[in-house]
């Protein structure tokens, strides 16, 4: 990627030169005081060497004037630290409101990467520049670190949690992504490449070679939504024996006892996986676990399903619909590349 | 260089010593045979028991590193297969913190010292000082057990849900040595505490406690608050992995992250555990070889305090991009940021220690030298990390194995070695040989840059840590660290062989072989089984060197 023995990683995303302009910073910083510190020792060494057998020191405890002035600048400096390290590490924290947002699901030892326009990927990862781009990260199995150098970006894939990164890749090139939280025999072998392309490559890619089956991941969800017979309680219609689920990411939901939640991707998966945890106030805990029976990127499809559906609530509308007729409110990702409903969902962290 | 008149002399323990002999009676010959030891309740014969028992943990964590440096000077897998090279890096790390670092100075340097520095005939309570040492060999038959059945490969850290439900390592073998350990730390903490309140000499007022005293009341305080933290956590592993009741593992109902607060809550401060004694090693070297008591022995004194107390509330730096909510990782990063101005104080009080001081260059003063350098990068690059922004993009990649590295290697192990070479003589009552000992402190200083400095480099570049094959490109880095870690393995080795000669020929020290101040020098070297003749009644100021009318003990 670059010539000779770099001693940074390349300059790949918007964030990157943020991170490197307080890191340079941090670098002068660190080299002042070693400087002053080691050429004082040396001199003072030199200087003050004994010179007979007998001598002793000067007779100096301290000096309160001294003490206040390397206790104040110290202090201020880490305050500037401070402050800088928070702004830019908020700004590598909230994403944009409009992001394309890419699943990652961590696995020993394996990255599994998928598109909402149905595109899966192991291990490499297609993302288009200078379009922010949110990664919603899980975990299958035991903990993972979601890791891309070059966009100096990093966040840990938890078991039963969504955590999310973005950022917004700036020049097109192949780059590592790495599992940075050591989870057993092959963690080193769990790294990968991420390829920026042009938004219009990307667009090429998403409809071309790499994507075998054809549908989009709620369509994916859609028809687990059927296979799993969620279909059954969920619909609206008079078999009814659970709240219909349109419009449901992002809306508040008042629960059994009067409790009340905000619907969110990690409250879908846990009503999936749990349904005994929140019951939905007026309806009957009879709800089964699907433990066991779907895996993480199962419900990923399913809260994509979910969040496709049109807003308007409790209609007989047509949820167990054929497959590709979720009714125009699933945005095609449009060439600027953003693809969530706005409103849509706020990822728990 | 110099164009002064007085002919210069590099006059040190040699000189002063010569003609010194052993005193007729002391600690070590007082008794003899394997009961005489095994039984012994006398502090400074305890200290020695740990001496050779963490020297032992020592060279065994040792090995491991150098099996790890080994596999990684290529970026394929040769040496070693994954399974095994997870051990290794496992073992070295479980080793080196619990049974070496956590236990270094305190449990040698600190058990032999505290009551001599005190005027005290022992510590407070003799019999759990012993216990305390079988405690942690307990601890260490079971880490060793753990190696024999086939080593744990959790990483130190023992994050679950890994730790508790997917490895199929010696996980339960290992945590139990912790676990057990932990308790010798706790009574040995207790000790020095109630030491320090109820058996100074009289006229040993708090405000003349020797640093090295200080910064060890601030390791006990940690000890009994942090250790039992990092005990409950690693039985509810234990727990979770035998009863498979859900507490960290998510796919039973349990929660990861929960995991990271408790182990972090003590393995941060755990950080201080082994830095503060070495701090304490330090004020008291570069007083006694600049002559010169030490500038701000108040600011000194408490920033130890303030270390130890801030410590405790500064874990989630570990956590910032573990799904913590960017709130806590600003109050963590604050908090980070405040803990190091007490160490960036002790820096500044230590350089001006040496302003108009009588300064000699025997091997305990070059290793505080190189314990400000090392500690003193250590320290800044901790600024670095706990910059949240600069943190993101370094966690988990060899930069924090450098700055970790730095501060207990850089710091701790050459304060260690810097604290031996002092109290040498006064443990065995012999001097070590100078030339032997000033070669390897370079050997180690220069070994040891070039093990670690690459490393912060190939971190930024972004090489993961605990990777048992890497992208090509970090390769020229590794080599380097691989070079660096040879030599300071010879560095090491040399004071292992030099020392063990110099107990049997080394040249008597004499009572006070560098004329320093301190009542440890006050006493024969080796001092009698309870320490002094006489009960010291403390009348000067510590560390004062400047001529004031001579008061006499007794």
């Amino acid at each position: 990627m670059q010539a000779g023995t770099p001693l940074f990683p390349v300059q790949a995303s918007t964030m990157a030169s943020r991170v490197d302009n307080l890191y340079f910073f941090l670098i002068a910083l660190s080299a002042f005081f070693t400087v002053l510190i080691v050429a004082l020792v040396a001199y003072f060494a030199v200087k003050y060497r004994r010179r007979r057998v007998d001598e002793i020191g000067a007779p100096i405890h301290g000096s309160l004037a001294l003490e206040l002035v390397w206790t104040g600048i110290p202090l201020i400096l880490a305050m500037v630290l401070f402050v800088w390290g928070a702004s830019v590490y908020f700004a590598l924290a909230r994403p944009p409101a409009e992001t394309l947002d890419i699943y990652a699901v961590g696995k020993q030892w394996m990255w599994k990467f998928q598109h909402r326009e149905g595109q899966r990927e192991i291990n490499t990862l297609h993302v288009p520049a200078n379009v922010p781009v949110r990664m919603i990260i899980t975990a299958e199995d035991v903990l993972h670190s979601l890791y891309i150098p070059s966009f100096r970006v990093k966040m840990d894939a938890i078991p039963g949690r969504y955590t999310q990164l973005w950022f917004t890749a700036t020049r097109t090139g192949e780059y590592h992504v790495f599992c940075a939280e050591y989870c057993g025999t092959n963690h080193s072998g769990m790294i990968g490449s991420v390829y920026v392309m042009e938004p219009e490559q990307y667009q090429a890619w998403l409809g071309g070679g790499g994507a075998p089956q054809g549908a989009s991941l709620a369509q994916t969800g859609e028809q687990l939504f059927t296979q799993l017979a969620c279909v059954t309680c969920h619909t609206g219609g008079p078999t009814q024996r659970g709240p219909a689920l349109n419009g449901l990411l992002g809306s508040t939901v008042t629960l059994e006892g009067g409790q009340s939640v905000t619907a969110t991707p990690a409250y879908v998966r846990e009503s999936i996986l749990e349904p005994m945890a929140k019951v939905v106030a007026g309806y009957p805990p009879i709800m089964p676990t699907f433990q066991g029976q779907v895996s993480e990127e199962q419900i990923l499809a399913l809260t994509e399903y979910i969040k496709s559906l049109p807003a308007q609530g409790g209609g007989a509308h047509g949820g167990a619909a054929p497959a590709g007729a979720p009714a125009g409110t699933q945005p095609a990702v449009p060439d600027g590349g953003t693809a969530v409903p706005p409103g849509s969902q706020q990822p728990q962290r | 260089m110099s164009p002064e008149i007085t002919p210069v002399t590099t006059a040190g323990a040699h000189i002063l010593a010569r003609g010194a002999v052993m005193p007729a009676r002391h600690y070590l010959n007082e008794s003899g045979g394997w009961k005489s030891w095994l039984l012994t309740t006398d502090h400074k014969r305890i200290g020695l028991l740990y001496l050779f028992s963490i020297t032992v943990f020592f060279f065994l964590g040792g090995l491991f590193a150098l099996a790890v440096r080994l596999e990684l000077l290529t970026p394929a897998g040769d040496l070693m297969s994954a399974d095994m090279y997870n051990r290794a890096f496992t073992m070295h790390g479980i080793i080196m913190v619990f049974f070496f670092l956590i236990p270094s100075i305190p449990a040698t340097l600190g058990n032999f010292l505290l009551p001599l520095m005190l005027g005290a005939k022992d510590l407070a309570f003799p019999r759990i000082n012993l216990l305390s040492w079988y405690l942690f060999i307990i601890g260490g038959l079971f880490a060793v057990a753990s190696l024999i059945g086939g080593g744990v490969d959790t990483g130190w850290t023992f994050y679950a849900p890994y730790s508790s439900m997917a490895s199929n390592s010696r996980v339960l073998t290992g945590a139990v040595g912790v676990f057990i350990t932990g308790f010798s730390s706790i009574l040995t903490g207790l000790n020095f505490i109630v030491t320090t309140h109820r058996m100074r000499a009289p006229g040993m007022t708090w405000m003349k406690v020797p640093l090295f005293v200080w910064s060890h009341y601030a390791t006990s305080l940690i000890f009994i608050l942090g250790t039992p933290v990092v005990a409950i956590t690693i039985l509810l592993v234990a727990y979770e992995r035998v009863m498979r009741v859900g507490i960290f593992d998510p796919s039973i109902g349990g929660d990861p992250v929960l995991f990271q607060h408790l182990f972090w809550f003590y393995s941060h401060p755990a950080v201080y555990i082994m830095v503060l004694p070495g701090m304490g090693v330090i004020s008291e070297v570069i007083s006694a070889f600049s002559r010169k008591p030490i500038f701000g022995y108040s600011f000194v004194a408490f920033s130890s305090l303030a270390i130890a107390v801030i410590g405790f509330l500064v874990w989630g730096h570990h956590m910032f991009v573990a799904g913590e909510t960017p709130y806590s990782a600003l109050m963590f990063s604050i908090l980070s940021y405040l803990v190091a101005i007490p160490s960036a104080i002790k820096t500044f009080n230590w350089t001006a220690t040496l302003y108009k001081g009588s300064i000699s260059y025997e091997t305990p003063m070059l290793y505080a030298f190189g314990f400000l350098g090392l500690f003193l990068m250590g320290g800044l690059t901790g600024l670095f990390v706990a910059a949240i922004a600069v943190d993101v993009h370094v966690h988990d990649t060899y930069f924090v194995v450098a700055h970790f590295h730095y501060i207990m290697v850089g710091g701790t192990l050459m304060a260690y070695l810097g604290g031996i070479h002092y109290w040498w003589p006064k443990i065995t009552g012999k001097l070590y040989p100078e030339g032997w000992a000033k070669l390897s402190a370079l050997l180690v200083f220069v070994g040891f840059n070039l093990t670690f400095f690459p490393q912060f480099i190939v971190g930024y570049l972004g090489m993961p840590r605990r990777y048992h094959m890497y992208p090509p490109e970090f390769q020229v880095w590794n080599v380097l660290s691989t070079a660096g870690a040879t030599i300071l393995g010879v560095g090491y080795v040399f004071p292992m062989v030099y020392l063990a000669w110099s107990w049997k020929y080394g040249k008597p020290a004499g009572d006070n072989p560098f004329n320093v101040k301190g009542l440890e020098w006050e006493t024969t070297s080796p001092p009698p089984t309870f320490n002094f003749d006489r009960t010291p009644v403390v009348t000067d100021a510590t560390y004062s060197y400047a001529p004031q009318k001579e008061v006499n003990v007794g």
